[in-house]
């Protein structure tokens, strides 16, 4: 019986990691679903669905000295999952100021009250170290309406904060 | 009438070239029926491309006078043999496909566009197009020449909020 897994990695950055990874999941009878890898303050993290016809601990056992070899945390999940699931977001939200402790706790609650649904959201700090500017871009569904997330935005990004909503009008052809 | 299927990629079928039509006629009248209700059944469907429909010709329909928010639009477009002559600016949106379901991924065209097509008659038309519009007409024009939007997918990371930074 197939289940699917959620694997998580996390170490030290370094190339060829998903390679090797990848290799030794298909080496092992694995099916991968749908992944996503960043490279966050230098770390490698990878978030992957895969599917495998076993238990978690067999699969552990399986991927452990391929993470080890390459220095990696691992950490494994049973999900309930399925593909072809994906939500369509209609909507874009860009923040970025100087970085202040809290802005992403003050615009995303907001936004939460007023209905948004974060489908996927990237954050950076970027400028230098004397000044450092925090960037954040969201990708979501708004539940109700895009006006009540826009009215949201207006009361909380406050001076020096850049805050920007637009709509995502996806064309199907 | 008749609501046509259509074909899904990994469909090899929707790689190939498509050939002009040379002939008007009822057959054609009668396909181009057939062609929009196939597209106006597909959910949110804006244009279909006959390639898309297993038919390889350049024949496609775009309507984007049925769009949730209104955009700047010809109402229905019959495009057969179109060409595309001019092209202006570059701007980046999202694209799904109904012969690509589940997926919908960023690809930059041209903000406006110059376009000749025939119609279902054989008479030859101009159109000046933007935005929505023109992002559709590319989108079918290219399944006309074996390209999904698939094969112009940019990061959906970074590209729009660099764009957007820089207009202010």
């Amino acid at each position: 019986m197939k289940h699917w897994y959620m694997l998580t990695l996390v170490g030290k950055d370094r190339s060829g990691i998903v390679a090797h990874i990848s290799a030794a999941l298909f080496d092992g009878g694995c099916n991968l679903g749908e992944a996503s890898m960043m490279r966050l303050g230098g770390n490698f993290s990878i978030m992957m669905m895969v599917e495998f016809d076993g238990t978690s601990h067999a699969l552990q056992q399986m991927v452990a000295p391929v993470a080890e070899s390459m220095g990696l945390h691992l950490h494994l999940d049973r999900i309930a999952a399925q593909l072809h699931q994906h939500l369509e977001p209609d909507l874009r939200i860009t923040v970025y100021g100087a970085d202040k402790a809290g802005i992403v706790a003050r615009i995303t609650g907001a936004l939460a009250e007023a209905g948004l649904h974060i489908l996927e959201m990237e954050t950076s700090v970027a400028g230098s170290v004397e000044q450092p500017i925090y960037i954040m871009q969201i990708e979501g569904h708004a539940a109700e309406g895009l006006a009540a997330l826009q009215s949201a935005l207006d009361v909380v990004a406050q001076k020096g904060v850049e805050a920007h909503l637009e709509a995502i009008d996806t064309m199907i052809g | 009438m008749a609501i046509l299927e259509i074909l899904t990629y990994p469909d090899e079928r929707l790689k190939q070239l498509a050939e002009p039509v040379t002939v008007f006629d009822q057959a054609l009248h009668s396909f181009l029926r057939d062609l929009e209700e196939t597209m106006r059944a597909g959910p949110g469907g804006v244009g279909i491309a006959a390639p898309q429909v297993g038919r390889f010709q350049r024949i496609a329909l775009v309507d984007c006078s049925v769009t949730r928010k209104p955009v700047p639009n010809h109402g229905l477009l019959v495009l057969i043999n179109p060409e595309i002559s001019e092209w202006e600016g570059m701007t980046v949106g999202r694209e799904g496909c109904m012969s690509v379901p589940d997926y919908t991924g960023n690809v930059i065209r041209a903000e406006r566009i110059r376009l000749q097509a025939f119609d279902a008659d054989g008479v030859q038309h101009e159109y000046q197009c933007e935005g929505f519009e023109a992002r559709a007409l590319q989108h079918e024009c290219d399944h006309l020449d074996g390209m999904l939007f698939l094969d112009r997918l940019v990061s959906r990371r970074n590209d729009l909020f660099r764009r957007k930074v820089y207009q202010k």
